[in-house]
């Protein structure tokens, strides 16, 4: 019916290359996306991450034609879908809130863009069983939504988000609504399925976590822009931007007094120098960013080897994980920072005066930005 | 304990007389053999029913309400509906008040309604005519269909429209597969409502009745002031079992599409 053919030259793979160019969105005065340019491969899993109200929403959106553009380009393929009505971009969305119709049973639901799109009956009983199989849900094409648990009826909608072979899949939130361990499980599911389609999925979620398990690159958003794009390695090894290196994993913040010496840069706490091996340019306020499992704990006084950082502090909390420990401590300026051990380290409790030693190399140093730590709250 | 619990189901069983008796004593009331009104009856005959089924009287006034009645719930139920669906979608405040206005016809007191209605009708000869019977009782019953249709689309998710969208289906044949089936309960309760509005309809009635058309609570009217015969007690027990019937169908219909 209305199936425009757009996978003719987005190559075989089934996926389509999605282009998002200088895409703003604004309601009225508030601007929901910033001129945000993203470019997707065909077949590739791309996550939106980001707090709420960062814009990870509106651009998932403004892709399937729910929302306009205020300005900017979209392209599916290669064709621009800017003033397409969403009814006519054959693009699958998946929905936190599932969006099953009451009144149809499982398979109906399923059968319903099938029907739409004028398939007979035969090739759509066995297009709507494949999907159903899919997402193993075949023994439930008689049931009705109701019928069904939460995990179930996510099941069902992503079957009828797939069974029309869209070349794109949209999910927003799709396990949101969801208990852990069952999240943990569909989100595997979705990985196979991905694998098993070749389609292009672009997942929005605000779980750090659910975007390392899921993506093949993950583009992380705040106030309506995209701060970094990039494979989840690259977002926790390589953070572009405080905000990012806050937002994904764990972390500990260094803030002091800069000087800047031979391609080196020392902050000042409470009186101990700390180095990282990096400069800034531009007259920013650089902050050091650590990661828990790049440091250790050791009693104070421990003599300090070639190339470390050493900071004083108290354990302020100790937590056995049973594959390891995690300890806050309390450094002499006020802040706190989150080491990992290894279950072989020496363990410390409450109280203890220790010394907290990184490597130089692993101080990553980014621009101090204020409102990293307003929208993480 | 127990005397205060015999007391109350006394009390509730007087109250339950209280409402339903003034409609149950037209029951043996129909089956009188004189021709009286009086309570109680004496004797049992059906004649009052064969009156009712062989006067053209009657039975012309019987069809022309039942004529009348499809029409309005037809029209009150579209006209109804689509107002429902505009004012849901409705963002800004004027809605509200599109709503009060909508709804004036139930509240404003009938023969108000009625006078005005019928200076009007006086001038564009709408008196007495089917029209003019359709456009006055469907003014009054689309308020039913308004609130009846309002109820279900509080409940309809619209962000099924949504998905309907992302799969393929235009707004048309998104209304017609998923809002409409889904809010069907709410306009089939309107429809009946809207029904049994202009059915039962006296004050307007009275007032744009014409010899040439009599709607059958003008002709019940006219008989219990002319003749007193219990031919309007066998109506109204006709009418009682139809609209039971009509409700219990309703009832049952509305319970089982609870499917969600």
């Amino acid at each position: 019916m209305h199936t425009t053919n757009m996978s003719t030259s987005a190559g075989r793979a089934r996926g389509a290359a999605i282009g998002i160019r200088n895409a703003t969105k604004r309601y009225g005065n508030f601007t929901a996306l910033d001129d945000v340019s993203l470019h997707i491969e065909p077949g590739e899993f791309m996550t939106l991450l980001g707090p709420s109200g960062s814009g990870k929403t509106t651009t998932l959106n403004v892709v399937a034609g729910f929302t306009d553009v205020t300005s900017g380009e979209l392209s599916v393929g290669d064709q621009s879908i800017v003033g397409v009505p969403a009814h006519k971009r054959n693009i699958g969305v998946v929905f936190q809130h599932y969006a099953l119709f009451p009144h149809m049973t499982v398979g109906k639901n399923v059968a319903y863009p099938l029907t739409l799109r004028g398939v007979n009956k035969a090739e759509r009983d066995r297009r709507v069983a494949r999907a159903l199989d899919m997402v193993k849900m075949a023994d439930f094409a008689h049931r009705y939504p109701a019928q069904l648990s939460g995990g179930q009826q996510q099941r069902v909608a992503l079957a009828r988000a797939i069974v029309f072979d869209p070349p794109l899949l949209l999910m927003d939130e799709p396990l949101g609504a969801l208990d852990k361990k069952l999240r943990e499980w569909l989100q595997l599911e979705i990985k196979r399925i991905h694998r098993e389609l070749g389609t292009t999925f672009v997942y929005v979620t605000h779980d750090q976590e659910e975007a390392l398990v899921l993506s093949d690159r993950i583009a992380v958003f705040n106030r309506g822009r995209i701060e970094q794009v990039g494979t989840g390695r690259e977002l926790y090894d390589e953070p572009a931007t405080l905000f990012v290196g806050k937002f994904i994993g764990e972390s500990t913040t260094l803030r002091g007094a800069a000087e800047t010496a031979g391609g080196e840069t020392g902050l000042s706490i409470a009186g101990q120098k700390v180095a990282a091996r990096q400069t800034l340019s531009g007259g920013r306020n650089p902050v050091i960013l650590l990661r828990p499992e790049k440091l250790a704990i050791v009693s104070r006084g421990t003599s300090l080897a070639d190339g470390q950082n050493s900071l004083a502090g108290q354990v302020s909390e100790a937590i056995y994980l049973g594959s390891g420990s995690k300890y806050q401590v309390t450094l002499k300026d006020g802040s706190v920072a989150i080491v990992r051990a290894s279950l072989e380290a020496a363990s410390f409790s409450i109280g203890d005066e220790v010394d907290l030693r990184w490597s130089i190399a692993d101080s990553k140093l980014l621009a101090d930005d204020a409102q990293a730590d307003l929208t993480l709250t | 304990m127990k005397p205060f619990r015999i007391i109350l189901g006394l009390f509730c069983l007087l109250i339950a007389v209280w409402l339903v008796m003034p409609t149950l004593v037209i029951i043996p009331m129909s089956f009188n053999e004189k021709k009286s009104l009086a309570f109680p009856p004496s004797g049992f005959s059906w004649q009052w029913y064969a009156n009712f089924f062989t006067n053209p009287e009657w039975l012309t006034s019987f069809f022309n309400s039942l004529r009348v009645a499809a029409i309005v719930a037809v029209a009150a139920t579209v006209v109804g509906t689509l107002a429902s669906l505009g004012l849901s979608r409705m963002k800004h405040s004027g809605a509200g008040i599109l709503r009060a206005l909508l709804i004036t016809p139930m509240i404003v007191p009938g023969v108000v309604l009625a006078i005005g209605i019928y200076a009007v009708y006086l001038n564009y000869q709408l008196v007495g005519t089917t029209l003019g019977f359709v456009i006055a009782h469907t003014m009054l019953a689309i308020p039913f269909v308004i609130i009846a249709v309002s109820a279900s689309l509080e409940v309809f998710d619209v962000r099924l429209e949504t998905a309907a969208a992302s799969l393929g289906a235009n707004r048309l044949t998104t209304f017609r597969t998923i809002t409409l089936p889904l809010i069907a309960p709410g306009i089939l309760s309107g429809l009946l409502f809207a029904f049994v509005t202009s059915f039962d309809e006296i004050i307007v009635a009275l007032f744009i009745t014409s010899p040439y058309l009599k709607t059958l609570p003008v002709q019940i009217y006219t008989s219990i002031t002319r003749d007193a015969d219990p031919t309007v007690a066998a109506v109204g027990t006709i009418i009682f079992l139809a609209t039971s019937l009509i409700i219990t169908a309703g009832l049952i219909i509305g319970s089982n599409s609870k499917r969600s």
